[in-house]
């Protein structure tokens, strides 16, 4: 007995030594509950981060663009004639209106970090008698590699982007066969054509995007495009990627321009979050609800066994809050502890399988994220349910008739 | 009497059985033990004996009638009330020793301090400690209850509810479960303190020899008093 623990913690701690067996069952099922909920949520969020990242390293957190073109039905005429069935007039490369004046407003934005102006449309891209149709993305390296880090995406040459250069996918270099140094010839549905010499390789962790995209300087994609001193997108990034939404629309609102944010335009991607968040979520309710009901039964059951000694103590002078406390204790005990070996068990399986699983090509199958805050919710979360667990059975010995206890 | 430690006044006791029906157990108690007594409560199975001391010891309260414990009137008070008062003035030896198995003997004997207190401290070990040398204890303080015979773990419940010096101790068959040899030692032992301490006994026995060495016996039966006489034996001698 130590002398700052009081009467009802020395009693808990030695009732739940003393039923060794039941302690130890509970415990192990609040170890293997926690223990999931720890890894699931763990992998999850690390392959969440890991999606969001590769969606961020090739995009905008918002790209503003020209409105649609909107074609006007005939007015008073057949009533058969339904607004949905008024053809979207085909779209052509446009630019913003005003562009200038919208990029240096949203540069003094608080929640905006940077603003780039871009030029991109189709183009074909032609290497003897191999051709591919790319998009040509037309930036200024200054302001459009602080949002897209191509520089660092270059698995080989450079990305200064003068005016007759140009960058290129991993993906198209294989398809077209061709390597740094080499030219390429883009050819625009206008029909101007450009000669590029390719100076860098870049891989974005995309596929689709190391495929098709090829970024040469803005005043080049403007001639090729036909859309001198024009821009077709602004792309902006944003102080908390989360807010991207909201911000979109407010910016929509006030320059009338289309905002899309990435979480409109990767839609798929969250409804996919969403549902595995709310079934991780479902998962762990059901484990409290059965660390819950595991911790009561055995409190339960306690109670029941201790009844004579319970009756002694309230004889001898323990108060029916005494006895409250000393089965909230051990509610609360269980659970703790139960939730820390869940945490170590967790961890550790985590730890084991990122070293384990990988990808084909041997990178890791999803980042190892050991966010500390997870096991100690975990706990604090697993001890207030053992506490609440606890609560029939504790006010049950609270309850318990001294008399009737003693004679059994 | 200001000296008395316990008085009952026209105590009864009712028990529902079943909805509408009440039977009485006990009908009009009248007693009175002063500080320093070694009374023998004895009668026949199911006369209210034990019903009885669980109305002394506050751990029911009585149907009708008054119960006055170290002076002070307990009739009017709450359960928290009746707690402490039952914690600080009475002790408790029941015919099963009822420790607390997940403690060793000398945490037993401790246990109503530390209830009241709230907080072990190193004069209630001693005090513990103290008692069970006393009860010739002192070489399983440290032991589980659970390893020591019948008539240690009997002489462990009577060194706890020594523990708080209380004015009264209450004893329902305390020897009830022992073998003559305990028997006596435990009895013995009782009687040591009461003379040494002047603390009040009331003991509940159908052994007419162990009745025989108290100094007063207090005879129920059908729930009532029917009997209250000093032991000639006793008084005076010794
Ligand atoms: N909770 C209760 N409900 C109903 N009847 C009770 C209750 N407790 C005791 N009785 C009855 O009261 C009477 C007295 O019981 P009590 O236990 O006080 O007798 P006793 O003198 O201690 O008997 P023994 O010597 O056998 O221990 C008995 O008839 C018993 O059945
Ligand atoms: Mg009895």
């Amino acid at each position: 007995m130590r002398r700052w623990q009081p009467f009802e913690w020395i009693a808990a701690l030695r009732f739940l030594l003393e039923g060794r067996m039941q302690s130890l069952f509970i415990v192990a099922g609040v170890t293997v509950g926690v223990g999931v909920i720890v890894f699931m949520s763990a992998i999850l969020t690390g392959m969440t981060a890991n999606m969001m990242k590769r969606i961020l390293n090739s995009q905008a957190h918002i790209e503003l663009v020209p409105a649609d073109e909107i074609a006007r039905p005939l007015r008073g005429g057949d009533a058969v004639l339904r607004l949905e069935t008024v053809q979207r007039p085909t779209q052509r490369i446009r630019s913003i209106d005003q562009w200038q004046s919208i990029r240096d407003r949203l540069t003094r934005e608080p929640e905006v970090t940077h603003v780039a102006a871009t030029v991109s449309g189709s183009a074909l891209a032609v290497r003897g008698s191999a051709s591919r149709s790319v998009t040509v993305v037309a930036v200024e390296p200054e302001t459009y590699f602080p949002i897209v880090d191509l520089p660092g995406a270059l698995t080989e040459g450079h990305a200064r982007l003068a005016s007759d250069e140009v960058v290129i996918g991993t993906e198209l270099a294989k398809e077209l066969g061709v390597s740094i140094g080499d030219r390429l010839r883009l050819t625009s549905a206008t029909g101007a054509s450009v000669n590029q010499t390719i100076t860098g390789l870049f891989d974005l962790g995309n596929r689709g995007v190391n495929l098709r995209n090829v970024y040469v300087a803005l005043r080049t994609g403007q001639a090729l495009l036909g859309l001198i001193g024009g821009a077709t997108a602004l792309e902006v990034t944003l102080t908390d990627v989360y807010a991207a939404e909201e911000v979109a629309r407010a910016i929509q609102a006030s320059t009338g321009v289309e905002a899309d944010s990435w979480i409109t335009t990767n839609a798929q991607f969250f409804t996919v979050m969403k549902t595995q968040f709310s079934t991780n979520t479902s998962i762990r309710v059901l484990v409290a609800l059965s660390v819950a009901f595991g911790i009561a039964s055995v409190l339960v059951v306690s109670v029941v066994q201790r009844s004579k000694e319970i009756g002694i103590l309230r004889a001898m002078g323990a108060k029916r809050g005494q006895i409250l406390r000393i089965f909230l204790i051990q509610g609360g005990v269980l659970g703790l502890v139960g939730s820390l070996f869940g945490s170590a068990m967790g961890i550790g399986s985590l730890t084991i399988f990122h070293a384990l699983m990988r990808n084909a090509d041997g990178s890791e199958f999803f980042p190892l994220v050991l966010d500390w805050s997870l096991p100690a919710w975990a706990a604090a979360l697993a001890t207030l349910t053992g506490v609440f667990a606890a609560a029939a059975p504790a006010v049950r010995a609270a309850r318990l008739d001294p008399v009737v206890a003693i004679r059994g | 009497m200001a000296d008395d430690v316990l008085a009952l006044e026209a105590v009864t006791k009712s028990f529902a059985v079943g909805t509408p029906v009440e039977v009485e157990v006990l009908h009009g108690i009248d007693l009175t033990l002063a500080r320093g007594e070694f009374v023998a409560l004895i009668g026949p199975s199911g006369s209210g004996k034990s019903t009885l001391l669980n109305l002394i010891g506050l751990l029911d309260r009585p149907t009708a009638g008054r119960i006055a414990l170290a002076g002070a009137e307990t009739t009017r008070l709450d359960d928290r009330d009746l707690t402490r008062l039952r914690g600080r003035t009475i002790g408790f030896v029941f015919q099963y020793h009822h420790l607390i198995s997940a403690f060793t003997a000398e945490e037993n004997v401790m246990m109503p301090l530390l209830v009241d207190r709230g907080f072990p401290d190193a004069t209630m070990r001693a005090r513990a400690r103290d008692l069970l040398e006393r009860f010739h204890l002192g070489p399983w303080a440290e032991q589980g209850v659970a390893s020591l015979s019948g008539g240690q773990q009997q002489r462990v419940a009577i060194a706890r509810a020594l523990a708080m010096d209380p004015a009264l101790v209450l004893a329902d068959e305390p020897t009830g479960n022992l073998d003559t040899r305990s028997s006596d030692v435990a009895f013995d032992l009782m009687r040591e303190i009461n003379r040494e301490r002047g603390t009040t006994f009331l003991i509940v026995t159908h052994d007419p020899r162990l009745a025989a060495r108290c100094d007063r016996i207090v005879e129920v039966v059908d729930g009532r008093l029917v009997s209250d006489r000093p032991n000639v034996a006793t008084n005076g001698a010794l």
